[in-house]
């Protein structure tokens, strides 16, 4: 799948390049596309290792064992293959409550790590379980309670009411949650078929 | 307004005393432990910097090249008929492709229309129920090299297609 869009994208832009005289653009994109990713990656590197040492503390003084506890009912529901007291399941929940404060750089380590957790149970290297899927596309409906960034933006643009949108995003988010829920569900029993 | 930004500014402060008051009380021998996690995070950050390099450079020459204005000009009468917003279009688009574009185009609209606009405010709650599916997508699959996705990326459209329309009909009842 991804293999066959990565390749397309390439070749949609230089087609359509050739028709907008973007050419001689693209040697930069090409460059500048690629720096841009080592910077993040070396702005992520900072945060990231500071953020899965604090969190292997948690981890080792049993603090994320006894929150995934209590999240166990509800994950236990999402996600039916994996066993209870897997570390799978730890990273999930340490990655949704990351999440849903909204603090995405703390939650893209435990999400990579939940991935390879649930990797190490799936017996089909190259193919999604049903737990992979349901994870990820919980994580893409968006979970985080307040976008604290969208209300600064709004009061740097002179809002009256930066923060009025709060309790209309986080009734959107829920609706979305639901049905990606709901449908990851349906989508697993079509595909058992 | 102030109580949410305080608690915000608190949550990392508190995450940190709490869980490294946690480690003392269980005895667990917290500097050791915290180097050894960050160095598994190191390898990993460098694990997807490949994946990263990638789909930057793809979305670039889709930028670049004027593939991401055409898409959603092409989309725009569509949405139109459809009674959503065409300002709306290609930030609603490149909400799913990049987060930095994104919050450029948002920005745009909260110069050109005003925040507190209905365009503003749509797009404000559009923004915190979506989420950046294909570079999500493409770290989490490539870190463990899966390449079969099956149903993934329906949900995932499902569920923002969800937001969307979400936002769009909240916004519409409440302002």
């Amino acid at each position: 799948m991804l293999n066959f869009i990565w390749g397309a994208m390439i070749f949609l832009g230089v087609l359509v390049a050739v028709f907008t005289g973007k050419i001689p653009d693209l040697t930069g994109a090409a460059l500048g596309s690629a720096q841009d990713a080592v910077n993040l990656c070396v702005k992520m590197l900072g945060i990231i290792s500071m953020w899965t040492g604090l969190m292997s503390i948690a981890e080792k003084a049993g603090l994320i064992g006894a929150l995934s506890e209590k999240m166990s009912p509800l994950l236990g529901f999402l996600f039916p293959d994996l066993p209870r007291k897997s570390k799978a399941v730890k990273y999930i929940a340490t990655n949704f409550i990351a999440n849903l404060l909204g603090i995405g750089w703390a939650a893209t380590p435990a999400g990579i790590m939940a991935m390879q957790e649930m990797q190490k149970l799936n017996p089909k290297k190259d193919t999604a379980t049903r737990s992979m899927c349901m994870f990820l596309i919980i994580n893409m409906s968006s979970l985080q309670i307040v976008s604290v960034n969208i209300v600064a933006y709004r009061a740097e643009y002179l809002s009256r009411n930066p923060s009025e949108i709060i309790g209309p995003g986080l009734v959107t988010t829920l609706i979305s949650t639901i049905v990606a829920v709901i449908f990851t569900k349906i989508f697993e029993k079509a595909d058992a078929k | 307004m102030k109580i949410m930004l305080f608690v915000s500014d608190m949550i990392i402060p508190l995450t940190f005393i709490i869980i490294i008051g946690y480690g003392y009380l269980k005895k667990v021998n917290v500097y050791e432990v915290f180097i050894k996690g960050a160095e598994e995070g190191f390898k990993t950050v460098l694990g997807i910097l490949p994946t990263l390099i990638g789909l930057m450079v793809a979305v670039g020459f889709l930028r670049v090249s004027g593939t991401l204005d055409l898409i959603s000009n092409f989309l725009s009468p569509l949405c139109e008929v459809l009674g959503y917003p065409k300002e709306a279009v290609p930030l609603t688009f490149m909400r799913l492709v990049s987060s930095s574009a994104a919050t450029g185009l948002l920005l745009d609209i909260f110069k050109n229309y005003g925040a507190d606009s209905f365009l503003g405010r749509f797009v404000s709650i559009m923004m915190s129920s979506t989420e950046t599916i294909l570079y999500t997508m493409s770290v989490y699959f490539m870190c463990v090299k899966v390449t079969k996705t099956r149903y993934t990326l329906a949900g995932a459209f499902i569920a923002n297609l969800a937001g969307i329309l979400a936002a769009l009909w909240i916004t519409k009842l409440l302002f």
